[in-house]
């Protein structure tokens, strides 16, 4: 019994001190931001491999998630009479929760597992000591660019995937079930509102892009520095990042639709 | 890769993500009410505005010419004063016309129509519209309703 | 009349490169360094010898700065390693190189912006400087022509070598190598025995040398420290450790198999475990 408590609080104890680690890294690197806006050529390179290697799975991902919302859409609203609705049920759906949400299980997938695997294979193979060594600090060398990269790529990617979405509904909905065209885009264009759907979309898929990046870097930068601590470290990315883009959206839901 | 091509990427991928927040914007969503030319704002009085939210159009024979700024109370009057800011364009509005709150539909969004009257001199940028009508609240209706009912059935 | 070791002589009584007090470092529960104290001498290569384990990487680590002692005083040049932090710390380190076990290459960089890769980070000199720096080195480890390689098509002696031409990259005063010659085929393992003494005569460095390769190690070390369960058990140049009465340096220098060191790791008596077996089965 004591030693089932004693495991509980072991399990507490490690918990609450990844916890803090986590956040003091959170700190060094956003200290380490401002710096690269004089070499924002290092963010680039990440923009790459965070945004542009992720962009294929996106806009794919995206166009099906509208089909689907198309078809699913129609065949419920045309029980009442009011598919020319479609355009709104599709874009609502993709701005304020699919966008935001898919795109950041998607990113965690294919950019976070990558940033955390490259990370904790530099940590093994002694790259981040040595980077020490060279006196160049790898907190704001190597962790602080691939943060920003993921601020920024997120938000982009979030935009691609609602867009192409949208298109993705209108070609099943206009272009195979014969939903009026107009219809489609005045409906949404009346319903949809710049600020409390766009924008809080786009603050979501921010909000999500930061956690995401930031579980993957610390996971790497804090990885057992072996190839079995590495594609745990990796299994553990794509885990914690979906729990936590859930539970975000609850909670950001709830206080950007709440009132 | 040289770091040409990976800039011209990455190029390429922000522009995309632009134009898919452009998109959004501009194609998917109400922008278009955002958008204001030069306009002037009137203010009028009203004893119930529920329902109305900043932001709501100002119509005048159901073509949208404004929207709402601003809505508060004055503590004096116990009164809600609706500020709306009209476009510059429609700046012949005759000085007595009258504002009401409606409803689209029976239960859609609320929104102030405006009625024109006679007068030659037309509304300058600050004044009052006089004549107003108040929100239609579906409980009050109904009230009223019942107790009419009551009242004829025992006088 | 020129004797390499002349030179070693003349700069003996400065004060040592680094200077090492009473180091006491543990990881956890088990103790590192038990009270050490070793001196690096200007000009030398000096060698840190020991069975694994015994914490020679740790001791590099601690002179360049990653770790702190638990104990004790590091001093570089004169400067209280132990105690520095930030820009001091980084300032020192621009001064030191370190060769690390793997060579520990940048792996999403080639072979020449490796090496350009500090004099990219601490200078701001013209890509064309930085063009003739980044061949200087790679001349000196004789790997001018592999400048477009990437680290995964290097061999393991080859990567120690860029890996040496990027420690050298700022002329630090120092170089620390970490276990260089481990997996090294013979000729790859000649070439880094030669690259080590001829670097540190060439450009005035100080060398530490941490291995358990006693044969290469003994060849170019000018003082050699052996280290065993946190402690220094015995010191000198070669030839001194060669008269050396600690039974457990004669043991280490000559690979004996049993010795102080035994070859049995702790347990009961071998026939008792054996006849205790039935009843534990």
């Amino acid at each position: 019994m004591t030693e089932a408590l004693r495991q509980l609080g072991l399990v507490g104890l490690g918990f609450f001190q990844r916890l803090g680690r986590a956040h003091l890294l959170l700190l060094a690197i956003l200290a380490g931001v401002p710096p690269l806006f004089l070499r924002f050529s290092l963010v680039v390179r990440q923009l790459y491999s965070v945004g542009v290697l992720s962009l294929l799975i996106i806009l794919v991902s995206g166009l099906f998630v509208g089909m689907v919302l198309g078809l699913q859409g129609y065949n419920t609203l045309v029980d009442f009479g009011a598919e020319e609705s479609l355009g709104v049920v599709v874009a609502l759906s993709l701005v304020r929760e699919l966008g935001p949400v898919v795109t950041a299980l998607l990113f965690a997938g294919r950019a976070g597992s990558a940033l955390t695997a490259e990370i904790g294979l530099m940590k093994a193979t002694e790259q981040l000591s040595a980077m020490e060594m060279m006196a160049v600090d790898p907190i704001r060398r190597v962790l602080a660019p691939r943060f920003l990269a993921g601020f920024l790529a997120m938000p982009l990617l979030a935009a691609i995937f609602s867009a192409v979405g949208v298109i993705g509904g209108w070609f099943v909905g206009v272009g195979l079930l014969g939903v009026d065209d107009g219809a489609y885009w005045s409906q949404m264009q009346a319903k949809v509102d710049l600020y409390d759907d766009i924008w809080n979309g786009v603050v979501k898929s921010i909000v999500f892009g930061a956690v995401v990046t930031w579980i993957a870097i610390f996971e790497g930068y804090d990885a057992v520095p072996t190839s079995e601590g590495v594609s745990r470290a990796t299994t553990r990315t794509v885990v914690h990042s979906a729990l936590a883009v859930l539970g975000l959206d609850f909670v950001l839901t709830a206080l950007m639709f709440g009132d | 890769m040289t770091s040409r091509t990976l800039e011209i990427w990455v190029g390429i991928f922000v522009a995309a993500g632009l134009a898919a927040l452009f998109m959004l914007a501009m194609k998917v969503s109400n922008l278009a009410a955002y958008q204001t030319g030069p306009s002037y704002e009137v203010t009028a009085r009203f004893e119930d505005v529920s329902g109305l939210k900043v932001r709501s159009p100002v119509t005048m024979a159901g073509v949208r010419i404004g929207r709402v700024k601003r809505i508060e109370f004055d503590d004096e009057a116990l009164q809600a004063v609706v500020t709306l800011e009209i476009d510059k364009r429609h700046n012949r509005l005759p000085r007595d016309t009258s504002a009401s709150i409606y409803t689209a539909g029976l239960l859609g969004e609320k929104y102030v129509g405006l009625e024109a009257g006679g007068e030659e001199e037309s509304l300058k940028p600050g004044d009052r519209i006089r004549l107003t009508q108040d929100s239609m609240v579906l409980e009050k209706l109904i009230a009223q309703f019942i107790a009419k009912f009551i009242e004829d059935k025992n006088p | 009349m020129p004797q390499p070791f002349c030179h070693a002589f003349v700069i003996m009584n400065e004060t040592p490169l680094v200077r090492i007090r009473d180091l006491h470092y543990a990881r956890g529960s088990h103790v590192i360094f038990a009270g050490v104290d070793i001196d690096i001498r200007r000009g030398t290569v000096t060698a840190i010898m020991g069975p694994s384990g015994t914490g020679k990487t740790t001791l590099l680590r601690l002179i360049g700065g990653q770790l702190r002692p638990d104990r004790g005083s590091i001093e570089v040049d004169g400067q209280p390693v132990h105690r520095l932090r930030g820009k001091a710390l980084y300032a020192l380190r621009k001064r030191m190189g370190m060769l690390f076990q793997n060579g520990a290459l940048l792996t999403d960089m080639d072979v020449y912006d490796n090496i350009a890769f500090p004099l990219r980070e601490h200078t701001a000199l013209p890509e064309s400087l930085i063009r003739t720096l980044v061949l200087m080195k790679l001349e000196a480890v004789g790997l001018r022509g592999a400048r477009h390689l990437m680290p995964s098509q290097l061999s393991g002696g080859m990567a120690r070598r860029v890996a040496l031409a990027r420690a050298i990259a700022l002329d630090p005063m120092m170089v620390m190598y970490d276990e260089p010659f481990t997996g090294q085929d013979p000729i790859s393992m000649g070439v880094l025995v030669r690259l080590i003494r001829t670097l540190n005569d060439a450009l005035d460095l100080t060398s530490v040398v941490v291995s358990h390769d006693i044969k290469e190690t003994r060849a170019i070390a000018d003082y050699i420290y052996l280290l065993s369960e946190g402690k220094v058990v015995a010191q000198g140049t070669s030839e001194e450790l060669e008269q050396s009465d600690s039974a457990w340096a004669r043991q280490f220098l000559h690979g004996e198999p049993d010795g102080p060191v035994p070859f049995h790791y702790p347990a009961p008596a071998y026939a008792e475990d054996l006849l205790a077996g039935e009843e534990a089965a």
